[in-house]
């Protein structure tokens, strides 16, 4: 079997905060392959971004501190590379974009700069063909008119416009994984619809590993291949999207898919009250030592509060952390 | 509850809110069409959903409605009341019969103000009620919402923003009103959240009979709230019906787009690409096309949409459309 | 009803006003301390000290241009043969005093003028801005001594030509924040909640927008201080007061003997304003709600 493109082993994030030391991601660990999307779902505050930003060597330290765990690029370590090598491999081997496209671009000078900016920060190319492939990139990512475009700053373009620059940014250098942060948040539905459309084409072109981080169960269902669930900082349940989106074994899953009202061609005349998860999601500053879910779980039992459930398989690289989907599964 | 009588609680006709206009040192302003020639009525009880994207005018719909933006033209009656109209004072003390929930529960709390002086501040207001009725009403409302009474004394960034939607809330019942107007309430929230808001929300409807008018542009929570629905395009209504005919039976190119683009857990990655899709961006609501204002985008576009602005008419029962292409009962949209 | 059970994570025994909480990070900041403490010891040694050394300022007590320490007097004397030790004690209570009371003065006008032109907007703002660039643009050492020249050289008279010339910054700063704060939802909610324009201006917005402001009147209340004192230093000032300023001004022609009489109040100003301006920034910060919650 050969090695997932990008693979995160048991990373282990602590925070040092004024209510005390905050473990931000706890033994995650996931994988990606070439032309693959994984997405990540979870509450605000879960560790979705930490997981990303982690990835990219930008934990904020201090407060922040990678404690242990391995991110390996094809094989190569980056935790413990010195800022240099990161940089080079920002932008190069993985690129990110990010939820707000207004103020991920710099407002002074024109977005075609910009991506020929990024371009030259990587590869040696003198500024004309720097501008040439930055027109290429814009035509890419369907931006119509790119050359006219290319001169134009960023309070110009729409917010749609401003994401596809964003994502030509993080494309330019061709980066083997690209990491989407919440990348349709700030737009309309038809627009985020044009975005996830555009994201797809990309990667069975390019064959880019995609990482979407959402909050959007509908998301995950129709643009990842598999999926990992977090919460405070664990990844309670992950495999193959289609399994867990439609046999989900951990609570919080079951939650989050139901807790959402789904838009149905059919609805029923007789509206139901939503399933609710209740209460919050924790301070990561004082988490008991059982499963960090227990609190607001429904279907939860002794052993819950007494102990934190690891990731086991069930079927098919199928993984939950939950002592309940564990005891009915019989693993 | 004064002023409510009849079937619907609110009645908006032919509204228009415009910004802009006039000229300054450098010419003739542009006018922003933010609201342009909106009706709809809301029976007593009921929620009424608007739907759109941004540049819509939705929130300028509902902030209208609020007396909170300037009313350009067009009627907004409050049972009997023509609150539209109502100026000074009287504006003042009609206040209390409505009142808006906002979408950031941060930006909508006083900071400097406890929970308590929050959701009593209409009630001091409008002078309502004695010192100790005004505190009890308080604490009722905090036990409404599911709160506790004794987190009065907190500031609102001690809360979180499930809980600061809830004093939201139990602030804008404090005054008994007929009609609440939410902006958006729960797009700001986590989605385990959203539905301890929606139910908290459908429940206080049913123990209080209150009537809201429910903007947002998500559609499985509109379609999960509303009993009727309208969908807006550029400060007009393109298609209005009922929960269930507007999404089992949508006619509008944009509804139909609208629909197509939301991604749901029922989906895969195979259907999605058979989609309609439209392109580009809502235009601008400062110069807007002389014919239909979703022809640049239309995926169905004829040449005629270019010329004539289509008005809203009745396409089957409670089932209103404003497009040229379904006026003709013999077209089908080749979609699906 | 299941939801009642959810507020359960929020625990009610932190209430922490935001004042408390603003005070905790202002003591936090090692500089505002250092300027707090030396202000208070300014404060005893002008409003304490006179009870401990009472020699009037303005009687000639020993030989003019006495040195300071020589003959036992610390401050030495002037050249007059005044004290310079009771006059340090009794300028430093006039200088703070018309600092005080003109930094309240510029205050009052330039909340009032900024919070109308700010809530109001339209032609009210553009008025009363016209009026605020109006008073911007005067030269204002030359301004205030035309006030001090018309009206005579009282105690009055130089404290109100002070505030006249100093408010335009408050105003400009209040005015922002209101424009800042009024688009603010809460506004909103509490215009629905059908609140009156007064209510909004002073119990809704004010509150909220004092933040800059306070830290705007706290280093008006120093160069206030340097105000008074350029003005004594030029002899527009009352003659038969003494102040910081005004003991710098006397003795100026005698610079180059007694340079000591001039550099003591010098020094003292300084420091004054030194302690206020370091206040101010430990008071910026602590008000500054981004950076309270690092």
């Amino acid at each position: 079997m050969t090695h997932p493109l990008l693979s995160i082993e048991d990373i282990i994030v602590d925070f040092e905060t004024r209510a005390g030391k905050a473990r931000v991601l706890d033994d995650v660990s996931l994988e990606v392959n070439s032309g693959e999307i994984l997405g990540i779902v979870g509450e605000s505050g879960c560790g979705k971004s930490m997981t990303a930003l982690s990835i990219m060597g930008l934990v904020p330290d201090p407060p922040g501190k990678v404690t242990s765990g391995s991110i390996k690029l094809d094989g190569r370590e980056l935790v413990g590379l010195d800022h240099e090598s990161l940089r080079q491999i920002r932008g190069k081997d993985i690129g990110m974009i990010f939820q707000e496209p207004m103020t991920s671009l710099n407002p002074v000078f024109t977005v075609g700069e910009q991506i020929a900016e990024s371009i030259r920060l990587h590869e040696k190319a003198s500024t004309k063909a720097a501008m040439a492939r930055a027109v290429e990139m814009l035509r890419s990512v369907e931006i119509p008119e790119p050359e006219m475009r290319a001169k134009a700053y960023p309070h110009q373009l729409s917010g749609g416009m401003r994401q596809r620059v964003m994502i030509a940014i993080a494309l330019a250098c061709r980066p083997r994984v690209l990491i989407a942060d919440e990348p349709t948040t700030a737009l309309d539905a038809t627009v985020q619809a044009q975005i996830f459309d555009l994201l797809q084409d990309l990667q069975s072109e390019m064959g880019t590993a995609i990482i979407l981080i959402t909050h959007d169960m509908g998301a995950i269902a129709e643009l990842a291949d598999t999926v990992a669930v977090m919460y405070a900082g664990c990844v309670v349940e992950k495999g193959k999207v289609e399994t867990v989106l439609s046999a989900p074994e951990h609570p919080y899953t079951k939650g989050l898919i139901t807790c959402v009202p789904h838009l149905l061609p059919d609805p029923p005349k007789v509206r139901e009250s939503l399933q609710e998860i209740s209460g919050v999601v924790p301070a990561l500053t004082d988490l008991g030592k059982g499963c960090a879910f227990a609190p607001r779980c429904s279907e939860k039992i002794d052993r819950c509060e007494a102990a934190k459930p690891e990731l086991r398989t069930s079927i098919d690289a199928h993984l939950t952390a939950c002592w309940v989907a564990e005891k009915e599964t019989g693993v | 509850m004064s002023g409510v009588t009849g079937d619907n609680a609110l009645n908006v006709e032919n509204l228009k809110v415009h910004f802009g206009g006039g000229t300054s040192l450098f010419g003739a302003k542009p006018v922003v069409h933010a609201v342009d020639g909106v009706s709809f009525s809301v029976p007593a009880g009921k929620t009424f959903g608007i739907v759109g994207e941004s540049g819509s005018g939705k929130t300028t719909t509902a902030l209208a409605i609020m007396r909170l933006v300037h009313v350009t033209a067009g009627r907004v009656m409050l049972g009997d009341t023509v609150i539209s109209e109502l100026q000074g004072e009287d504006l003042r003390v009609a206040r209390r019969h409505f009142q808006i929930v906002f979408q950031d529960p941060y930006s909508s709390l006083d900071p400097r103000k406890r929970a308590g002086e929050i959701v009593r501040e209409p009630l001091d207001l409008m002078q309502i009620g004695t010192l100790d009725e005004r505190d009890a009403k308080v604490a009722k409302l905090f036990e409404q919402v599911g709160l506790r009474p004794e987190q009065r004394a907190l500031f609102p960034h001690q809360f979180s923003g499930g809980q600061r939607q809830r004093l939201g809330l139990a602030r804008a019942l404090s005054t008994e009103p007929s009609l609440i107007v939410c902006d958006e309430p729960v797009s700001a929230l986590d989605v385990a959240i959203q539905a301890q808001i929606l139910n908290l929300m459908t429940r206080l409807q049913r123990d209080l009979r209150l009537t809201y008018l429910f903007i947002s542009h998500d559609l499985g929570v509109v379609q999960h709230i509303c009993d009727e629905i309208a969908v807006m395009y550029l400060g007009q209504i393109v298609e209005q019906a009922d929960r269930v005919t507007l999404f089992k039976n949508p006619q509008h190119p944009y509804t139909k787009a609208l629909l197509a683009a939301v991604p749901t857990v029922h989906g895969n990655k195979r259907d999605r690409r058979n989609r309609v899709r439209v392109k580009g961006d809502p235009p601008s609501p400062i110069n807007l096309p002389k014919g239909c204002r979703f022809a640049s985008r239309c995926p169905v576009v004829e040449a005629r949409c270019h010329e004539t602005l289509p008005s809203l008419k009745e396409h089957s029962a409670g089932h209103k459309v404003a497009c040229l292409l379904n006026e003709n009962p013999d077209y089908q949209l080749s979609d699906n | 009803m299941a939801e009642l059970n959810d507020p359960s994570e929020i625990p009610t025994v932190k209430v922490m006003h935001p004042a408390r909480e603003m005070l905790g990070m202002f003591f936090q900041n090692y500089n505002a301390v250092f300027g707090l403490i030396l202000l208070v010891v300014i404060l005893l040694f002008t409003f304490v000290g006179p009870y401990l050394h009472t020699v009037d300022p303005f009687e000639m007590v020993w030989a003019p241009f006495t040195r300071p320490g020589e003959e036992g007097y610390l401050f030495g004397t002037d050249y007059l043969g005044r004290d310079i030790l009771s006059a340090m004690m009794a300028g430093g209570q006039i200088s703070m005093a018309i600092g005080l009371a003109a930094a309240v003065i510029s205050l009052v006008i330039g909340v009032t003028v900024g919070a109308f032109a700010g809530y109001y907007g339209g032609w009210i703002e553009e008025a009363l801005m016209r009026f605020t660039e109006f008073f911007q643009v005067l030269p204002t050492l030359l301004f205030s001594m035309v006030i001090v020249a018309l009206f005579g050289a009282s105690l009055l008279t130089v404290t109100f030509a002070i505030g006249v010339v100093s408010w335009t910054a408050v105003a400009r700063v209040t005015r922002s924040e209101f424009l800042r704060i009024r688009e603010m939802e809460y506004v909103a909610a509490a215009r629905s909640g059908s609140a009156t324009d007064r209510y909004l201006i002073f119990r809704v917005i004010l509150p909220n927008a004092l933040p800059p402001i306070i830290v705007q009147a706290n280093l008006m209340v120093g160069s206030a201080i340097l105000f008074e004192a350029a003005l004594s230093f030029l002899g527009l000032s009352d003659p038969n007061v003494m102040s910081w300023g005004q003991i710098i001004g006397s003795n100026r022609e005698y610079i180059l003997d007694a340079g000591y009489a001039v550099a003591i109040p010098g020094i003292a100003i300084f420091l004054t304003v030194l302690a206020i301006s370091l206040i101010g920034d430990g008071l910026n910060d602590a008000l500054n709600p981004k950076l309270r919650q690092r």
